[in-house]
C-alpha cells in the first residue's frame, strides 16, 4: 500500500473528488499556480485547469462568500483560509450564511461547501498561526466540525466532507503534516512512512463523518482527543503506564456519543485533551456529555488537559502546549482520585 | 517647530433634521434624456463622469425623452405600472396587518417600487438575484404568488420557510430569488460567487446583487467588488441609495466619495446611477447591465438615486430623525404617479383608469389576504409544527437533535 503524508492525502482527496465531479473546484490563497503555502493544492491546477482551481485575493469572507454563492448556484466549493487563525473575517459568512442557509431557506438552497484550514500549534507559530478554533465552529449549529490525525483519515474523512452535502470545517493540525508528533519536540519527528496510518489507498474510500476511532484499547481511563493530541495521548499513557482507552473523536460535530460512552461505561473515568483554551472550550462540552451519561459508572471527576486561558505564545511554547509530561500527570491524578 | 493646530473631528451630518425644512438642493439632478448611453462594450475609464451624473428617461413634463428612452412597450408600462401598485397595495395591508398584531414585523417600499419592480423585468428566467429585504417587486413582478409571500409574512400552516425565518425574509429558487438573510451585505459576494461558478460552468446566466447604500460600509461590499473585478464575473452589483439606513444618513456611508456608483471605479468596474424613481430609466440601465454581463464583458456597479419615503420598518419611527415631510420634498417624485402621468400622456391610461386600478388591486390583495388569514396568522389559527424546528439544520438529522427534539416533547 502506497505510504502517504498528510500533506499529500489530503491533496489526493481533492484530486480524487475532482476527477469524479466536475462540480468540485478548489480556490484560496495561494492555493493556485503555486500549490499552497503547505503544497496541499501541488500540481491540481496545471491538471484541472484554473477553471477549477484558482488563485483568489487575500479576502477570507470573500473565499467563503463566494463559495456559498457557488454552492447556490450548484457546485461543490472546497476552499482553503490559509490559517485557521484568519478565518475570523470569514465568520459571519460561515456562522449567518452557510451553517444557515437550508434552514432558513426551508432546504431551497444548500452550501455543499468544505473550508479547509491548518489549524494547532506545536511549530513556534506564535498568536496567529497556532490557534484551535473549533469550539467556535461547534457551536454553531448547522455546521460540522472534523479534525483528521493521520494520512489515512485526512483522505477518507476530506472524501467524505466534499461529498456531504452540509458545510463543513475541515481542520488540518498542520504539526500532523509531515508526520506524527507527541510533543516530544526534543526528539526528531518521525515521518508518516514510517506509520501504520501513513498507508493510503489510491483511489476512492471514505470514512464517514460522526465516527470516532479507538487508538488504544485500554482499561483504566478513557482518554477523548483530537488532531495532534492523539499521540501526546499515546506518549502519555505509555509514559505512566497507565492501561488507557485513546479516543481519536475524528468529527467533533456532529459526535460519536456511543463510541464515548461505551469507554467510559467500561473505564470508570474519563480525560479530555485539546490543545484550545479551557474556558468554554470543546473539551467542556464532552466533559459534560460525559457526566450526563456515564454519572453512575464514574469513580472520579472528569479531568481536562488543554491550553492554558491565554493567546498562544511564542517562546514559551512548550510551556503552552499540552505535552504528554502533562497528559501524564492528569492520568495519574485521575487514577488516584 | 512647524506650526500646528489641534486636530478637529468630523461626523458628517445631514443638512436638516426633524422641524426644519427639508432640503435636497445638494443634491445634483441630470435633467432628462442629458447621459449618454455607451455601447455595452464600452472601457469603463470611457464613463467615469455617468459615476456622477443621474440617467433619467421621464422628463418633468413626463415624456419619454433621449438615448435611454424607447425600450418598453406600452403594454410593458402598463405592466409595470401594475406591479408598482400591487407593490404598495401590498405594503399597506401588511403594515396594517402588522399594527393588528397579525405579524411581528414589516418593512415597507414606499418610493423604491420601480426599482426592483422594473429591473426583474430586464432578467430573463433562470438569472439569480441576491436581494435584500427591501426588493420584494422582484418577486411581485415575476408572479410569485402574494399568497405565499403573506403566508411568509404571518409564519402560519402555509409558510414556505416553515415559520423559521422573520417576516420579508422570503426565499424562491424557482423565482430566481435568493434566500434573504438578516445580516447585511452577505449577499453581496455570494451574488459574485453564483455568477463565477455560471462563468465556470460556460453557462449563460447571470447574477444580480442587491445592497442599500448603508450597507455599502460592510466589508462584504468591499469583498463582493474586489471579486467581481478580478474574475470578471458576470454580475448586476446594484446599490439603491436611498438616502437613509434607519437613522443614518448616506452620507455616513459614502463619505468623502462622490457618489454611491463612484466606488466601482477604483475596482475598473463600469458604474452608473439612475433615477430610481423613473421606471424606463431603471429598466434601461438594468438592461444594459445585464447585456453587459450576458454578453461575458463583467460586472456593471449600478446605483439607484431614490429615496425612502416610509419608515425603516414597523419598528421604526422617522420623525424621531428627519422632517416629517422630507419625502415630499424629494427631487425626483414619486415612481408610480411619474409612470402613470407618462402613460396619461401617451394615451393609454388615464385618471379614472388609474383609479379603478387601484381599487381592483387593493381588492385582490385583500382577497388574497383574508385566504392567508385562514391558514393562521403569528399567534392564531393554524401554524408550522414544533417538529419542523429540527428539521433542516443538516440534511440528515444527527441523534444530538434527535434527543434534543424528543426532550422538546415534539
Amino acid at each position: 500500500m502506497p505510504r502517504k503524508t498528510m500533506v499529500e492525502a489530503i491533496r489526493d482527496a481533492m484530486d480524487v473528488c475532482m476527477k469524479r465531479d466536475d462540480n468540485v473546484v478548489v480556490f484560496g490563497e495561494d492555493v493556485g499556480y503555486f500549490g499552497g503555502v503547505f503544497r496541499c493544492t501541488q500540481g491540481l491546477q496545471q491538471k484541472y485547469g484554473s477553471n477549477r482551481v484558482f488563485d483568489t485575493p487575500i479576502n477570507e469572507s470573500g473565499i467563503v462568500g463566494a463559495a456559498v454563492g457557488m454552492a447556490a448556484y450548484g457546485l461543490r466549493p472546497c476552499v482553503e483560509i490559509q490559517f485557521a487563525d484568519y478565518m475570523y473575517p470569514a465568520y459571519d459568512q460561515i456562522v449567518s450564511e452557510a451553517a444557515r442557509l437550508r434552514y432558513r431557506s426551508n432546504g431551497q438552497f444548500i452550501a455543499p461547501i468544505v473550508v479547509r484550514m491548518p489549524t494547532g500549534g506545536g511549530i513556534f507559530g506564535g498568536q496567529t498561526h497556532s490557534q484551535s478554533p473549533e469550539a467556535l465552529f461547534t457551536h454553531v449549529s448547522g455546521l460540522k466540525t472534523v479534525v483528521p490525525s493521520n494520512p489515512y483519515d485526512a483522505k477518507g474523512l476530506l472524501i467524505s466532507a466534499i461529498e456531504d452535502n452540509d458545510p463543513v470545517i475541515f481542520l488540518e493540525p498542520k504539526r500532523l503534516y509531515n508526520g506524527p508528533f507527541d510533543g516530544h519536540h526534543e526528539r526528531p519527528v518521525t515521518p508518516w512512512a514510517r506509520h501504520a496510518l501513513g498507508e493510503v489507498p489510491d483511489g476512492h474510500y471514505t470514512v464517514p463523518l460522526g465516527k470516532a476511532a479507538i487508538r488504544r484499547e485500554g482499561s483504566a481511563v478513557t482518554v477523548l482527543a483530537y488532531g495532534t493530541m492523539v499521540y501526546v495521548a499515546e506518549a502519555a499513557a505509555e509514559e505512566t503506564s497507565i492501561d488507557a482507552e485513546i479516543i481519536d473523536l475524528r468529527t467533533l460535530l456532529p459526535y460519536d456519543l456511543d463510541t464515548i460512552v461505551a469507554s467510559v461505561k467500561k473505564t470508570g473515568r474519563c480525560v479530555v485533551v485539546h490543545e484550545a483554551t479551557l474556558t468554554s472550550g470543546y473539551g467542556a462540552e464532552l466533559s459534560a456529555l460525559v457526566q450526563e451519561n456515564c454519572f453512575y459508572n464514574l469513580e472520579a471527576p472528569v479531568m481536562r488537559v488543554t491550553g492554558w486561558d491565554t493567546p498562544y505564545p511564542h517562546a514559551q511554547e512548550w510551556d503552552y502546549f499540552p505535552g504528554p509530561a502533562r497528559v501524564g500527570r492528569a492520568l495519574k491524578a485521575v487514577m488516584e482520585a | 517647530m512647524s506650526e500646528s493646530k489641534a486636530l478637529s473631528f468630523h461626523v458628517p451630518a445631514p443638512a436638516v433634521r426633524p422641524g426644519g425644512t427639508p432640503d435636497f438642493s445638494d443634491v445634483k439632478i441630470s435633467s432628462a434624456g442629458e447621459v449618454e448611453r455607451p455601447p455595452v462594450d464600452v472601457a469603463p475609464e470611457k464613463i467615469r463622469e455617468h459615476a456622477f451624473k443621474i440617467i433619467r428617461v421621464l422628463d418633468r413634463n413626463s415624456q419619454a425623452v433621449g438615448p435611454w428612452a424607447g425600450l418598453l412597450s406600452d403594454a410593458e408600462l402598463l405592466e409595470g405600472l401594475r406591479h408598482m401598485m400591487t407593490l404598495r397595495a401590498f405594503d399597506a395591508r401588511m403594515q396594517m396587518a402588522q399594527r393588528q398584531g397579525k405579524t411581528s414585523f414589516y418593512m415597507q417600499h414606499m418610493g423604491e417600487e420601480a426599482v426592483s419592480c422594473a429591473f426583474r423585468k430586464a432578467l430573463e428566467k433562470g438569472d439569480m438575484n441576491f436581494p435584500t429585504y427591501r426588493q420584494a417587486g422582484l418577486l411581485i413582478a415575476d408572479g410569485y404568488p402574494m399568497l405565499d409571500m403573506m403566508n411568509q409574512i404571518y409564519s402560519n400552516e402555509l409558510d414556505p420557510m416553515k415559520g423559521r425565518q422573520l417576516p420579508v425574509m422570503y426565499s424562491s429558487r424557482e423565482h430566481g430569488f435568493f434566500s434573504i438573510s438578516g445580516n447585511l451585505a452577505t449577499q453581496y459576494i455570494q451574488a459574485v460567487g453564483w455568477a463565477m461558478a455560471s462563468a465556470i460552468k460556460g453557462d449563460s446566466r447571470i447574477a444580480a446583487g442587491w445592497i442599500g447604500d448603508g450597507s455599502t460600509a460592510e466589508s462584504d461590499f468591499h469583498a463582493a467588488l474586489v471579486f467581481a473585478s478580478t474574475y470578471k464575473a458576470p454580475v448586476v452589483l446594484n446599490i439603491v441609495n436611498n438616502q437613509w439606513a434607519i437613522s443614518t444618513f448616506q452620507g455616513i456611508a459614502r463619505g468623502g466619495s462622490g457618489t454611491f456608483a463612484a466606488r466601482g471605479l477604483g475596482f475598473g468596474i463600469p458604474a452608473l446611477r439612475v433615477d430610481g424613481n423613473d421606471y424606463p430609466a431603471v429598466h434601461a440601465v438594468a438592461k444594459w447591465a445585464v447585456e453587459r454581463a450576458r454578453r461575458n464583458l463583467g460586472p456593471t456597479l449600478v446605483e439607484y438615486v431614490t429615496y425612502r419615503v416610509g419608515a425603516h420598518s414597523t419598528s421604526d419611527d422617522p420623525s424621531a430623525y428627519r422632517p416629517k415631510t422630507e419625502s415630499d420634498g424629494w427631487p425626483l417624485g414619486d415612481p408610480v404617479l411619474r409612470l402613470k402621468n407618462h402613460l396619461i400622456l401617451r394615451g393609454v391610461w388615464s385618471e379614472e383608469r388609474h383609479k379603478q386600478a387601484e381599487a381592483e388591486i387593493m381588492s385582490e390583495v385583500i382577497a388574497v389576504q383574508k385566504e392567508a388569514e385562514t391558514h393562521g396568522t403569528l399567534h392564531t389559527g393554524p401554524h408550522p409544527s414544533a417538529r419542523d424546528m429540527f428539521e433542516g439544520v443538516f440534511e440528515e438529522m444527527p441523534p444530538h437533535l434527535r434527543r434534543q427534539r424528543q426532550q422538546g416533547g415534539v
